[in-house]
Order: C-alpha cells, then sequence, then structure tokens
C-alpha cells in the first residue's frame, strides 16, 4: 500500500482532473434533470448540484480495495468512483444494461467490482453497513477504509450513534463523511439537532473529526488523504463534516418553500465548480480552449449515455424473479 | 466439547445448538458470532457459555445494546466476505432491527441486480410461556416469512437445532433461524448429521389417515401429544413440522392434506395475520376437491401475552385446544380433560 | 424548431398549470433558464428550459391546467451551439450574464402554500382500522347456517360422487358438521343400488352389478339397505295403520273378468289392489311425494313404487309409471313384465328413480300384514298380506269372508293419522266397487 502524501496536489494536471470530474457529474445531473421531466427517469430523483467537490475530494484518498457507501443522492459518488456512465445512466432508464440490471433505479446503484455498495433509500440506513464492512476487512487483516457518505439529516437517527460507537469501540476503519448541505429535506438542520456542529457530535464518541469547506474540492482531498491515511494507520473511525449546499431542491418535486431564493444564488456563487475554474483561470492553468475542450468532452460522454440508455434494452417480465436468492426459487 | 463426542450423546436444545456453533466456528474462520452478552455472560439462554474461552473475545463479540447497529454491521461483515452468526437475544428486540432486515438484508442482492450477496446468519429466541408478559412474548415469525429475500427456519427439535445452523451458513443468503424459548432445555439423542433433511424441508413426525395436524417450534410437542390423545379415540392424526417457514414445503403439506382430507394447523402466532392463515390459504388452493372438511388454525388469541400464568395458557395454543380442533373436523363429541 | 412540453416533476405528477410565464416570445434563453413557473400539488416550482436558442411562440395561457407531456410553447434552437460555448456553455454559477440566467434574482414565488412533504404525498393514507375479532375460548367457531335450498357437500364428497357416478342430491341429510354431506355418506350411497345418476350406461351398469347373481354385489346391497332403512329409522317420524279389507266383491269380479281368457292375460288380484291404491292416493296427495331440505313437495303423478324381493337376496323398488290412469288389465301386463325384469336385472332407469309412493306386498310370502319402513324421501309405503279366508260379520250375522290386511307407515311430518285412515278407507271402498277400476 503506497503511502499518500497528504500535502494537497496542486499541479495543473491534476486540478484540471479535479475540475473535470466535477464537471462531468454537474452535467449528468443537469441532463438526468431534463430527462425527468421528459418522463424518461422515473420515481424520485435526487441531484448533487453544489455538492460535487465532496463525493470528487474524498475518492481522491481512496484506492480500488476500499469500500464505499452513500446515499440515494449517489450519481456523483458513482461517477466519481468510476462507474462507467453507460451503466450509471441505464440504470436510471431501468434498462438491463443498468449497474443494478434496472432493478434498482436512482437510489440503488451498486457496483461490487468496484466497491461501491449503493445507493441507499433509508436516511442512516447505510451506516451500519459501512461498519460491519469495516469490520469484516478489520477481522481479515485488510488495510482498506469503508468510506461512508451520509447527509446531515442522518445525524438524527439512532442507527447514526450506534453506528459511531460501535465503529470506535471496535476501532474500526471507517471515515464517516458528513454531507452537511443544511436542510434534510425541507428541514433546517438549525430546527432539527440541538448541536448542529456535526463534527463535535462525533468527537463525543471519541473519533477523530472536523469540518472543512465542503465548497473547495482541494480542502476536501487533503482532508480526506490526512485521515484516511491516519485509519490505515490504525487509528480507528474518524469524520469529516463537509459544509456545502445543493443548489436544486432535495429531488424534482420541491418547491423549495423552506430556503429563499437569495440564499440559494448566494451559495452558487461560491459553488465547487466556479471556485475552482476562477481559481485555474487566474493562475492561467485553464485557458479558454482547454475549457471548451473540457466541455465537449463531457458533453459527448453524456450524450453517449443518453443513447446507450434510450438504446438499450428493457429486462424481460419472466425474470421477475432473478435476485430474490441466490438459486432463484419460485 | 468436539463435534465427534457429541454426535451420538444426548443433548439438550441449547447444548445442540452451542455444538453447532463450535462446530461451525472451527470449520470456517470467517464465522463469528456476535450479539448482546453472548461472550461475558454466556449469553442471554446460556447457549454460548464457554464459546468466548474457547474462541476468544474477538470471535465471540460482544456488542451494545444497539439492535439496528449490530444487526446492520452483520449485514455490512456478510457483505464484506465473513460469515456472522448474529444473535438477537429475542425476536421481541428484533423490531429494532427490523428497518435492516427488510430494507437491507432482504434486499441488496434483488436492488443490485444480483450483485451483493449477504450470506448471514441472525438467530432469534421467540415465543412464550415464561410469563414474561406483552413485550417479551412474541411470535412474529410470520413477519419475516412474509420478506421476499430471507429465508425462515423453525428447529423444533434438537437434531435440528444441532443441524440446521450449519446448513443456514452454507446458504448465500440471509437465513433466520428461531428458537423457541420453551425448547432450550428439551433433551433428546442427537443422530447423525446424515439423517438431518435438508433446511428446505418440512418433516412427517408422525404419520396417520384421518386428520393432518401441521405445526412448528414450540408448538410441536404439544401437537405430539395431542395427536396421542386422538388415538386414544381411534383418530389417526398425522403432524407435520414445518421446519422453515420460508419457503414453506408446500410438496409435503400438501402430499399430507390429500391423503387425510383434513387439517389443524398450529401457530403460536396471533389468528390474525398468521402464517397458519397462509398455510390454510394454500391448502385451499391446491387441496380443495380434496378436503372433507373446513381447514381449521389453533392460534394465540387477540390479546397481548398476559402475565398469570393462567392467562398465559388460555392466550396460547394448548394441547386441548388441539384436540378439540380435531374432534369437530371429524364430528367427534369434543372431550375435556383437565390438563393440570 | 423546438416544442417545449409540460414537464413531470415527479412520479405522481399528472397534471400543471402555466402559473406564470417569464419569457415572451422573441426572448433569448440558455440552457438553465427558467422560463415559466409552474402550479403544481405542491406548490410552484421553476421550470427551465434545456436548450440554447430563442422564443418562438407561447401556446398556451396563464392559467391553463394542462397534462403532463403537452406542449406549451415552440423555440427555435440556436443554429450554431459550439459557437456560443464559451458562453453559453461556462458553468452558470459564474457572475450573471448577458440574458436571463438561473442566476437572476426572480421574484418572490412565496404563496403562502404548506409545502406538501414528499412522503406524505406519495404514500398512501390508510385508515386507522382497529377491530377486535372474538373467538370463543377454545372452541372452533361454527361457520354460520347458510339457509336455503344448497345442500351442503364436501368437495371430497362431491369429487368422489362425480367420479362414480352417484347421485348425492338424493341425500337428505349429511352427517357432516350442518348437515353437510362428507364422504361416509357417498360411501354408503354408492352400496345402495337405488342409486341414480346422470350416467345411464354407469347406473345400468350399476344397477345390473347390483341385481346380478355375485355374492359380493349381494352382501354389498344388504349393506345398502341396511343404510337406507337405519336412516329412515332415524330421521322418519313414522305412524302406523291398518285396515282389514274384504276381497269377495273384487274377486268375483276378477273370476268373471277372467272367463275366457288366456292364462296370460289373466287379471290377479294384486293387480286390483295396486290399482285402487294408486287412485286413492290421488286424492291424499300428502302420501304421495318427498320430503327433502325441510319440506315435503307432492308429486304430480302417482308412481307406484313396487317392492320386488330378488332371489339372491334383496330388495329393488320399481316404480309403476301413473300408476292412476291405469287400467287393471294395463297393471296387471306391467307388473308381471316387470318382476320377470327386475329378477334379470333389466329394469329401466326411470323404473329405479321415479317411484314416489311404495307398495310392499308380503302376501305371497304368507304373512297376515306388514308393518314397513318408508324409504326416504318418500313419505308413505302402503303394505299388503296375504288374502286370508277368516270368520266375517257381515250385516248382523257371521259369515266367512276373504280379507287381506293393507297397512299403511306414514311420514308424521307431513301427514297424520285421520288423514291415513282417510286413505286407507277410500281404498277399501274402491276395492268394494271393482267395476270402478276398469
Amino acid at each position: 500500500m503506497t503511502n499518500i502524501d497528504s500535502k494537497p496536489r496542486m499541479d495543473k494536471q491534476h486540478l484540471q482532473y479535479l475540475f473535470k470530474q466535477m464537471l462531468r457529474i454537474r452535467r449528468f445531473e443537469e441532463r438526468c434533470a431534463q430527462l425527468y421531466t421528459q418522463e424518461k427517469i422515473r420515481g424520485f430523483l435526487h441531484l448533487y448540484n453544489g455538492e460535487e467537490a465532496v463525493a470528487v475530494g474524498v475518492m481522491q484518498a481512496l484506492n480500488s480495495e476500499d469500500a464505499v457507501l452513500a446515499t440515494y443522492r449517489e450519481h456523483g459518488h458513482a461517477l466519481a468512483r468510476g462507474l462507467d456512465m453507460n451503466a450509471v445512466m441505464a440504470e436510471l432508464y431501468g434498462k438491463v444494461t443498468g449497474s443494478s440490471r434496472g432493478r434498482g433505479g436512482s437510489m440503488h446503484i451498486f457496483d461490487s467490482a468496484k466497491r461501491f455498495y449503493g445507493g441507499n433509500a433509508i436516511v442512516a440506513g447505510a451506516l451500519p453497513l459501512a461498519v460491519g464492512l469495516a469490520l469484516a476487512d478489520k477481522m481479515q487483516h485488510k488495510a482498506n477504509v469503508t468510506v461512508c457518505f451520509f447527509g446531515e439529516g442522518a445525524v438524527a437517527e439512532g442507527e447514526f450513534h450506534e453506528s459511531l460507537n460501535l465503529a470506535k469501540l471496535w476501532q474500526l476503519p471507517v471515515l464517516f463523511v458528513c454531507e452537511n448541505n443544511g436542510y434534510a429535506m425541507g428541514t433546517a438542520l438549525q430546527i432539527s439537532e440541538s448541536e448542529p456542529h456535526i463534527y463535535k457530535k462525533a468527537k463525543g464518541y471519541g473519533l477523530d473529526a472536523k469540518a472543512v469547506d465542503g465548497m473547495n474540492v482541494v480542502d476536501v482531498e487533503a482532508a480526506a488523504k490526512h485521515y484516511c491515511d491516519a485509519i490505515r494507520a490504525g487509528s480507528g473511525p474518524c469524520l469529516l463534516e463537509c459544509n456545502t449546499y445543493r443548489f436544486r431542491g432535495h429531488s424534482m418535486f420541491d418547491t423549495q418553500l423552506y430556503r429563499a431564493p437569495e440564499e440559494v444564488k448566494e451559495w452558487q456563487l461560491k459553488g465547487p465548480i466556479v471556485k475552482l475554474q476562477n481559481w485555474l483561470q487566474d493562475n492561467h492553468e485553464l485557458s479558454e480552449s482547454e475549457l471548451v475542450q473540457l466541455e465537449a468532452e463531457v458533453a459527448q460522454e453524456v450524450n453517449a449515455a443518453v443513447a446507450f440508455a434510450e438504446e438499450s434494452e428493457f429486462e424481460a417480465v419472466a425474470d421477475l424473479h432473478f435476485g430474490v436468492y441466490t438459486a432463484v426459487t419460485v | 466439547m468436539s463435534a465427534n463426542k457429541t454426535d451420538s450423546a444426548t443433548l439438550s436444545y441449547r447444548e445442540a445448538v452451542r455444538a453447532a456453533i463450535s462446530q461451525a466456528m472451527h470449520a470456517d474462520s470467517r464465522v463469528f458470532l456476535m450479539g448482546e452478552d453472548v461472550g461475558n455472560y454466556g449469553g442471554c439462554y446460556a447457549v454460548s457459555k464457554g464459546l468466548s474461552a474457547e474462541f476468544g473475545k474477538q470471535r465471540i463479540l460482544d456488542t451494545p445494546l444497539c439492535e439496528s447497529g449490530f444487526v446492520g454491521a452483520g449485514i455490512g461483515a456478510a457483505m464484506g466476505g465473513m460469515r456472522p452468526i448474529v444473535e438477537v437475544m429475542t425476536v421481541n428486540f428484533s423490531l429494532l432491527a427490523l428497518d435492516q432486515i427488510v430494507n437491507n438484508a432482504a434486499t441488496l442482492r434483488h436492488m443490485s441486480g444480483g450483485q451483493i450477496s449477504v450470506p448471514l446468519v441472525i438467530r432469534m429466541a421467540t415465543g412464550a410461556g415464561k410469563q414474561l408478559a406483552a413485550q417479551h412474548s412474541h411470535s412474529l415469525e410470520n413477519w419475516y416469512a412474509h420478506v421476499p429475500g430471507i429465508k425462515v427456519l423453525s428447529p423444533a427439535t434438537v437434531a435440528d437445532a444441532r443441524y440446521m445452523l450449519a446448513m443456514a451458513l452454507a446458504d448465500p443468503d440471509p437465513v433466520i433461524i428461531f428458537e423457541h424459548v420453551m425448547l432450550y432445555n428439551e433433551t433428546d439423542v442427537v443422530p447423525s448429521p446424515n439423517d438431518c433433511a435438508d433446511m428446505h424441508k418440512a418433516a412427517v413426525r408422525r404419520e396417520g389417515q384421518d386428520i393432518s395436524l401441521i405445526t412448528y417450534g414450540g408448538s410441536l410437542g404439544k401437537t405430539l401429544q395431542a395427536a396421542a390423545l386422538l388415538q386414544q379415540q381411534n383418530i389417526s392424526a398425522e403432524v407435520i413440522d414445518l421446519r422453515c417457514l420460508r419457503p414453506l414445503d408446500t410438496q409435503t403439506i400438501f402430499a399430507s392434506v390429500n391423503k387425510t382430507g383434513r387439517v389443524v394447523v398450529v401457530d403460536e402466532g396471533w389468528r390474525t395475520g398468521s402464517l397458519a392463515g397462509e398455510i390454510c390459504a394454500l391448502i385451499s388452493e391446491h387441496c380443495f376437491w380434496s378436503l372433507d372438511a373446513p381447514p381449521q388454525r389453533v392460534c394465540s388469541q387477540e390479546v397481548p401475552i398476559p402475565y398469570p400464568q393462567h392467562l398465559e395458557q388460555a392466550a396460547t395454543p394448548q394441547v386441548e385446544q388441539i384436540v378439540n380442533a380435531a374432534e369437530v373436523l371429524l364430528n367427534k363429541p369434543k372431550t375435556k380433560r383437565d390438563m393440570s | 424548431m423546438k416544442d417545449i412540453l409540460m414537464p413531470s416533476f415527479g412520479a405522481d405528477m399528472a397534471k400543471g398549470e402555466v402559473a406564470q410565464w417569464r419569457v415572451k416570445p422573441g426572448d433569448m434563453v440558455k440552457n438553465g433558464d427558467i422560463i415559466a413557473s409552474i402550479e403544481t400539488m405542491k406548490g410552484l416550482i421553476d421550470m427551465e428550459v434545456f436548450d440554447d436558442g430563442v422564443i418562438e411562440q407561447l401556446l398556451v395561457e396563464e392559467g391553463q391546467e394542462l397534462k403532463v407531456g403537452q406542449i406549451i410553447a415552440k423555440m427555435r434552437l440556436s443554429t450554431e451551439p459550439e459557437a456560443e460555448a464559451s458562453e453559453g456553455k461556462a458553468p452558470e454559477d459564474k457572475a450573471p450574464h448577458v440574458g436571463t440566467s438561473r442566476l437572476e434574482e426572480q421574484p418572490a414565488l412565496a404563496t403562502g402554500k404548506q409545502a406538501a412533504l414528499e412522503k406524505q404525498a406519495l404514500s398512501s393514507v390508510s385508515g386507522a382500522a382497529t377491530y377486535a375479532i372474538k373467538h370463543r375460548g377454545d372452541e372452533i367457531t361454527q361457520p354460520i347456517l347458510k339457509q336455503g335450498r344448497r345442500k351442503k357437500i364436501s368437495p371430497l364428497a362431491l369429487k368422489t360422487a362425480q367420479q362414480q357416478g352417484l347421485d348425492w342430491q338424493q341425500i337428505t341429510q349429511g352427517s357432516g358438521s350442518d348437515g353437510a354431506i362428507v364422504l361416509a355418506d357417498i360411501m354408503a350411497l354408492k352400496q345402495v343400488g337405488i342409486s341414480q345418476t346422470a350416467d345411464t350406461d354407469n347406473a345400468l351398469q350399476m344397477g345390473k352389478n347390483a341385481l346380478s347373481e355375485k355374492s359380493g354385489a349381494a352382501d354389498d346391497m344388504r349393506q345398502a339397505i341396511g343404510a337406507v332403512v337405519s336412516r329412515s329409522k332415524r330421521e322418519i317420524p313414522h305412524y302406523y295403520l291398518q285396515l282389514d279389507m274384504v276381497l269377495d266383491k273384487a274377486q268375483l269380479w276378477l273370476t268373471q273378468h277372467n272367463q275366457g281368457l288366456a292364462a296370460d292375460e289373466r287379471i290377479l288380484i294384486n293387480a286390483v289392489i295396486y290399482v285402487a291404491i294408486a287412485r286413492a292416493l290421488q286424492q291424499f296427495p300428502a302420501f304421495n311425494g318427498f320430503y327433502q331440505n325441510g319440506k315435503f313437495e307432492p308429486a304430480g303423478a302417482v308412481h307406484l313404487g313396487n317392492a320386488i324381493s330378488l332371489h339372491q337376496g334383496g330388495l329393488v323398488v320399481a316404480a309403476l309409471h301413473n300408476a292412476q290412469q291405469l287400467s287393471c288389465t294395463e297393471m296387471m301386463m306391467t307388473l308381471k313384465d316387470q318382476v320377470i325384469r327386475a329378477r334379470e336385472g333389466g329394469l329401466r332407469m326411470s323404473e329405479m328413480q321415479d317411484a314416489t309412493v311404495t307398495v310392499s306386498n308380503l302376501g305371497d310370502r304368507g304373512v297376515d300384514s306388514i308393518q314397513s319402513i318408508i324409504f326416504p324421501p318418500q313419505v308413505a309405503i302402503i303394505g299388503i298380506g296375504r288374502p286370508r279366508t277368516i270368520p266375517w260379520v257381515l250385516e248382523q250375522r257371521l259369515g266367512i269372508a276373504t280379507v287381506v290386511s293393507v297397512s299403511l307407515a306414514a311420514d308424521h311430518r307431513v301427514s297424520d293419522g285421520h288423514s291415513g285412515a282417510r286413505l286407507l278407507n277410500k281404498i277399501n271402498k274402491l276395492l268394494q266397487k271393482p267395476e270402478s277400476l276398469v
């Protein structure tokens, strides 16, 4: 296991890479919004616009053997983890070529080969799973990190507390990443938590924990790498609170009456892509033609994914019972 | 205790479970036991007594009181390559973990399009009879048997307690094993493992011609007693022990009912929405033209289980009720006997 | 030209309304710009456009309710999407652009409506149904009796009856709970020789078997008869009446009638008695018909059931159809023929099925009188003893007469002794006027 330098890498190549990763997610999500209004994507759709830096930044600290769990707002995490965009789009379409054979949809993206374990629709439902995966790694003497992404709304659920307690009690290699976007659907953090600083709660359980600017992908990467190094060295679980904001509603069917449009605008001005783009352009590390090129590549990838999903087949109804049990039983 | 020594010995049900856990852990280093008080305390029902000393605290893992947390952790550990046996102290506490079981364990394989495996075993004590009152006396096997994606076992004999665990561990899907609290002290000779049927099969515990009595778990003993009493009236009752509650061994059930034409299902769950209701529906659907009388159920009464013994007994299935149910179906006069 | 459609914002959104247009024809728009406020069941949601171009036409008015997917506007796409990339494709969260952008200050849209939470909107509201089910102690609750014409029969009994060609309808009361017919009843029926069925061949074969010389069949018949008479005794409240009837006049008439006739044309006294009985029964419908399902239905015609004993033991009752219409000659012919056929196993199905009342004549066997058992679902049986010549009082003087004892066993649910006595007396009266029986 190579020792990853915990200092942020500021070279142009890496930053442009980070920029592109965030852009891919953003354009993918925008396209999903359009497709949803056209009823190509059904059910619930929770978009990640504005939070891209968290998924992209944290993924830089992980290797292919680490495990990742996320929530129902996980398209960005899936793409950042390296899932094929075609497969993710096909999953949203419900096609058999989707990452879960179309069985799961937007909220249940899985890829066991990439140790990407969803895709979970129950708030805080994945935290105990993360504890278990880390427990298995520890018992098998593997130096993996299990990363569990969750929103700050999960902190109200009992499973958050049970999981942090178990993780620290057993010194498990879990990185809890709390994406604090200020709203649990329509409920503001201030009116639901007596202690609104999430990292402080984790500290109460003995975890190493801190807050970081979730709009700054470089800060996020640095913090994640720092913690993952510690976890691999046996420090036990850590919690990273990323302060971020989602630019769109909780899901598509959201009137957003719980927050003022001015607030949304304020955050959009300091969004992760804007921030990095500004810095890159100010430091002459991103030319106009390079930007155009990046956008074109991303557009091409998104278009190809949509075309792939459109052309793919739906699973045969006769196979309805597939996957309920290992051996398909009646 | 080595497996060999116990194979032909007389064991109690709890000793049989203990032997099963021990054997499994010796055989496969991925197997470990986790739950409340399984280690230092030796298990609420003394099932895991001595195992902590034998296997160490890492493999007999005491958990804090967080059912959702540690059952979810068990699921995650199974996903991650281990073979955990999660002990939930009783089905009554499992309600706290329903989200993890129903929304994760049962769905992960299907929801991921077949990618994720959850080879998990959960053991739970179940049932009434110890005057533990409403919150400690549930029989909720049917709630779990309702959910596609998990399997549910109910070992009612010492032999099944000894050998069903290994089969459950070998199964790649999540399996829940229910151990009735009144069975732990039962003793019996343990047969050889080859004599134990596959975990998906029901067992004909007593052959008969006139009526089928179908049951599972803690009610098996009472049903067999009822069959013996019926024999005194020259009524030949066949007793079926379901053993596996999901999937149900419908082949054995239907063969019996088609033969006898009459059936009573004995189920300690509450009558409404009971597993017995499901079985009666299946019988009506598949054995209708063989029936000489309507299918009947003997279940718990529609009350939370009361504390005082006489009320607890009145609320739960008893031998006399099973006998009477059979008598009604066979147009015999109901016998009343002093059961004290 | 591109169509702009009413968007879907959620799986359960079926329709929406353009509450306010935010653009007008001629406006330039970019991907992401808000072009309308859509009123949905949850409240107002901004609608964005996903292409760059110019709004050509607004096709619907504000306030018009529309289905998801309906066209609401048209736009002309930018002819050169690449050329505008640097301006149009840059991330929208940069500082405000030329033209409208998602970031542009928007008028407050708060309408004061409560936002329905997604969970509530999409979950069904289930009424809190609380109910208590009472079950009596340890007893199985009995099914509610369904009063009516339908007989209860268990599926197994029905299947068996159908497979074996047995007419289970003739079973009035089964031995299952609530009188349901169960397998045991079908098995009893099977062994009765008088079983009836829609399958003619089956029935005749069965009848033949029952009447054959095979010893097994004879045992079965004995058992079957036993079952029937047992049930009759169990279920039917019998009452018994008897009357000695003087036959002299009839015999005299018969002698005169038979004079000059060939042997096989002569009428025997039995025929005369049967005719008298049949005609008398016409006037007493309470003795001719069936008692089933708790009620009595009189039969129209009198199909007199002739109880014929068989050589190998056992009994069969063969119907003399419309006996009330037969003359003595016709009755004689029918009787003769029927007895022969009965003993050879050649009875017709209708003969085996249709008797509405039975006559049991043991006169040949040499007994004075007979108290019979009614064959359900009939409600009477008339027994005839042997004609015997005995001292008799005629017009106050002792003489001799030939009398026959005629007895009546009847179902007390349907008739009483008063009517029974009148019936017997009617028969007697007819026998005293034999010429009226021709």
